[in-house]
């Protein structure tokens, strides 16, 4: 069988979704806004009606509720309906913004089949569309480096008919079995994978009248992106790799959960003594003048959002599910107002008369979440021993965000540039995980992985969290931005990035890892703003010496 | 939803499913803690409850799902008593407060829900078009006597888990604001569901669950197979599949009845006492929630099996879901806790 191209894998995902929208759950696709995808929605919405969710909806856009502005103005209840209620399609433009909250109550709605989505996700690599929504939605598309030329019109004739057709499709038992023990294989652990395997084979089945053709999309469309581990080779229906990299964050790699505990318990007792206590918390108070004066654009710190936290003063609004009204003010506003409204309207039965424009909503000012983000030098000249006392330097750290639930990020950098192991998450478990596999050895790329934190800090500035960035590194850096070894551009790229960072305002914590303290480290610290920490050597003698020092 | 997946075909999970059914035995047992990997049928199982589940005699349309025994108790029904019962108290109840069979009921609680819904507030519909002061119950109230299912609970925002394991707790809900003072009943069963690699539950939580169950996928094939298979039945023909398996379902639900009659009988000999507190002292657990659950637990277990009198296999059976989430944790501890605490187990019965 000749390999077929994306937009092939496009077109059939298409027609099994618009057999059987609801079985399906969805697609999820991954592309940039463009004609290409453009084309691709002209296609669905001319086989199924759809609708537009934003992925900022609240509860009154999805289940309807009391239009309070309307109800004011009529004086007879004014209800509104919500996509959920309505159910069919929607289409969600930057799936990627689809915050937890809504994802839970997308996934419940997928999982009752009454409602599906499409969800157009132009995430970079490290955001994308919730895990629950991932999981739910049959098909996984990506049609980002597809040209338009490549794309013809997609035949969607037929479709009516093998609707009808559906329920007559009958799938051999020993198919089912394929396709699980394909899942199993391809280290697929959910199983809702195989379940919607089987749906879009079915639905194509209807559609082609082969089930072996079926079957063979229905593989590529379904299992493949979410392949974890090549199957073995024998079989032929083997698909061809596509991206699965992905995936792995969610399903989990337990596999290596089970290392040898005594060293860590070791390194961690040895890095406990070392570190000042709470120095995550002690960032709570860090002088944020301290850091650049430049205002930068800070979304993270604190949201005035009408929901949680401190109380602001309440202020004129439209009344909906997401805001609270707050009833005191409302009624203050329209006190002074009561006698020339009865003058004006004699007949009307209520005894307060409110109107519209007095509607006061609650406000209040939410210190959103924060997010740690480790940077990790990873590289030969943090000689391994020191690598082991920054993971369980690290360690200590995890400990304390774990207490106040905050949000860890872990970046590690060596050899040719940096990695972003585990973008912002709050589990701890996986964290540790991540840390404990993280190899070293090779260059400093210091400037890489300045630029991967200033990324990851960006990002989660955006998102709404108070991010802190805590970079562990002798501050020697012999690897320049383009990959080319030296030291002079290596360190000039260094501090160029670091400037900004410092503009991101963001506090910023440098422990320095160097055997012997080095200006270094320091140069970078001042270029960041940031608080410099010496990790002193772990000797018994030092380590009495910085407990001591901490007693007194 | 309109049909949900028979409790009976859920393969495998016996762990869980067991868990859920004997709460539904002796709800003092306290809340289950799900969590686990994603498509697992976590919440298969839990919307599958309601359909299992024997029904409860309530008052028709009472938001409360309040007995009727005790109307001047419930906000819905003491308003439709007649002016002077309701003072004096009697609880003769009028033909508007006609007690029907109704489902019991099994709540979602989607992530995100402002407090307004999950405790009620006031209804501002009718306070702006009537210009009455009117208390509109919320999920707690239409949980009561029934579940509340929380998935993704360790998104869920902090202070609302306070607030439910605190209600779930008392058993009571008590609302006062925006001048409005109202207490009602809120018995429900708290089902947390999650996923570990989205981030925990805080610790101090966990032990305010009753039973904690970890649900993986099945690792053998044909397990696998069997779950594709009839979920593929189900969503062919869900009318024909229910019925299938609706004997078993029966089957269960007339053992979960007699379950529940008898759980008060069954008798606890001393030295199953001594096994529970034991088991405790060798887990380390805090407090004394540790025992009071295990030992209510393996007396619904006893219940459910027909027994009269709690044995050692009731205790063998549940003492894991038990005690799993009340070892005393290092949150940077990778070694399973169900290892641990079966290890205990072992060594405590050995």
């Amino acid at each position: 069988m000749i390999t077929p191209t994306p937009w092939e894998h496009a077109a059939q995902a298409l027609i099994a979704f618009a057999i059987d929208p609801g079985a399906l759950g969805g697609i999820w696709l991954r592309a940039r806004s463009g004609p290409v995808r453009d084309r691709f929605l002209v296609a669905l919405t001319e086989a199924l009606p759809t609708q537009k969710l934003s992925p900022l909806a609240d509860d009154e856009q999805l289940y309807g509720g009391l239009d309070v502005t309307a109800t004011l103005a009529t004086l007879k209840p004014v209800f509104t309906t919500g996509l959920i209620t309505r159910g069919g399609v929607c289409v969600t433009p930057m799936a990627e913004r689809i915050p937890a909250e809504l994802a839970g109550r997308l996934g419940a709605a997928l999982d009752s089949h009454s409602l599906s989505l499409v969800a157009l996700d132009e995430g970079t690599e490290d955001e994308g569309l919730p895990a629950a929504l991932q999981d739910r939605l049959a098909i996984h598309l990506d049609l980002d480096a597809l040209s338009f030329r490549d794309c013809p019109q997609i035949d969607l004739s037929d479709i009516k008919a093998a609707r009808a057709r559906l329920s007559t499709v009958e799938i051999p038992p020993e198919t089912i079995r394929h396709i699980t023990l394909l899942a199993v294989q391809m280290g697929i652990t959910s199983l809702r994978a195989p379940v919607h395997t089987l749906r879009v084979a079915r639905a194509l089945t209807a559609m082609h009248g082969d089930d072996e053709t079926a079957l063979h999309w229905a593989i590529r469309l379904c299992l493949a992106p979410r392949m974890l581990t090549p199957p073995p080779m024998e079989d032929d229906e083997q698909p061809e790799d596509s991206s699965p990299d992905q995936q792995q964050d969610n399903d989990g790699d337990d596999t290596n959960k089970q290392q040898s505990q005594t060293d860590e318990d070791l390194m961690l007792e040895a890095a406990k003594a070392i570190l000042p206590k709470d120095l995550l918390a002690s960032l709570a108070t860090f002088d944020m003048n301290n850091a650049a004066s430049t205002s930068g654009s800070k979304s993270g710190a604190k949201r005035s959002g009408n929901r949680r936290g401190r109380r602001l003063p309440s202020r004129k609004g439209r009344a909906s599910s997401s805001n609270r009204i707050d009833l005191l003010a409302t009624l203050r506003t329209a006190a002074p107002w009561q006698a020339p409204r009865r003058k004006a309207r004699p007949k009307d039965p209520r005894r307060i008369l409110i109107e519209p424009s007095d509607i006061h909503i609650k406000r209040t000012q939410d210190v959103s979440d924060r997010a740690i983000i480790f940077a990790v030098d990873a590289s030969g000249s943090t000689a391994l021993a020191r690598l082991a006392e920054a993971k369980g330097a690290i360690e200590i750290l995890l400990a304390e965000a774990y207490s106040r639930r905050d949000h860890v990020a872990l970046i590690s950098f060596r050899g040719e540039g940096a990695e972003l192991l585990l973008p912002p998450t709050r589990s701890i478990v996986q964290t540790k995980r991540r840390l404990a596999a993280l190899p070293g050895g090779g260059g400093t790329p210091l400037a890489a992985g300045l630029k991967t934190a200033y990324e990851v800090l960006d990002q989660a500035a955006r998102k709404g969290m108070a991010p802190t960035l805590v970079i562990l590194t002798d501050g020697v850096a012999n690897i320049a931005l383009d990959g080319e070894a030296g030291r002079g551009k290596a360190g000039e790229d260094a501090l160029e990035i670091a400037k900004a960072l410092r503009i991101q305002n963001a506090p910023i914590i440098l422990i320095d890892t160097a055997r012997r303290q080095q200006p270094l480290a320091k140069d970078l610290s001042n270029a960041l703003a940031a608080r410099y920490v010496p990790m002193p050597r772990a000797d018994a003698r030092r380590m009495a010496g910085a407990v001591s020092e901490a007693l007194t | 939803m309109k049909h949900a997946f028979p409790f009976s075909a859920i393969v495998g999970q016996d762990e869980m499913k067991r868990a859920l059914i004997l709460t539904a035995i002796d709800p003092s047992i306290g809340g289950v803690l799900v969590f686990g990997d994603r498509g697992t049928g976590k919440s298969t199982a839990v919307r599958a409850l309601a359909a299992l589940l024997p029904t409860i005699s309530a008052v028709e349309n009472c938001p409360y799902n309040c007995t009727g025994k005790a109307p001047e108790s419930c906000p819905h029904c003491m308003a439709k008593l007649p002016k002077s019962q309701a003072k004096s108290g009697k609880s003769k109840v009028k033909p508007a407060n006609r007690v029907v069979k109704v489902p019991t009921p099994v709540i979602d609680l989607p992530l995100g829900a402002t407090e307004d819904r999950v405790v009620g507030a006031l209804d501002v519909e009718r306070a702006l078009t009537e210009g009455k002061k009117v208390f509109e119950p919320g999920l707690l109230a239409r949980a009561n006597r029934g579940y509340l299912y929380i998935d993704e609970a360790n998104l869920l925002e902090d202070h609302l888990v306070d607030l439910l394991l605190d209600v779930a707790q008392s058993g009571e809900n008590l609302v006062e604001r925006e001048g409005l003072s109202i207490r009602h009943d809120a018995k429900f069963v708290l089902v947390g569901s999650g996923n570990p690699e989205e981030g925990e539950l805080r610790p101090q939580l966990l032990d305010r669950f009753g039973l904690s169950v970890d649900v993986a996928s099945p690792t053998d094939l044909d397990e696998r197979v069997e779950v594709i298979k009839r979920r593929d039945a189900f969503d062919r023909d869900s009318a024909a599949f229910i019925a299938e398996w609706k004997a078993q379902d029966d089957a269960l639900r007339k053992k979960i009845i007699a379950g529940q009659k008898n759980v008060s009988k069954v008798t606890t000999p001393e030295d199953i006492l001594r096994d529970c507190a034991q088991l405790c002292i060798a887990l380390g657990s805090d407090g004394l929630r540790g025992e009071l659950t295990l030992l209510r637990t393996a007396r619904a277990h006893a219940a459910f099996e027909g027994r009269s009198e709690i044995t050692r296999e009731d205790i063998l059976a549940i003492a894991t879901s038990a005690l799993r989430h009340r070892l005393r944790r290092d949150p940077l501890d990778d070694a399973g806790s169900t290892a641990r605490v079966e290890r205990i187990i072992a060594d405590v019965f050995a």
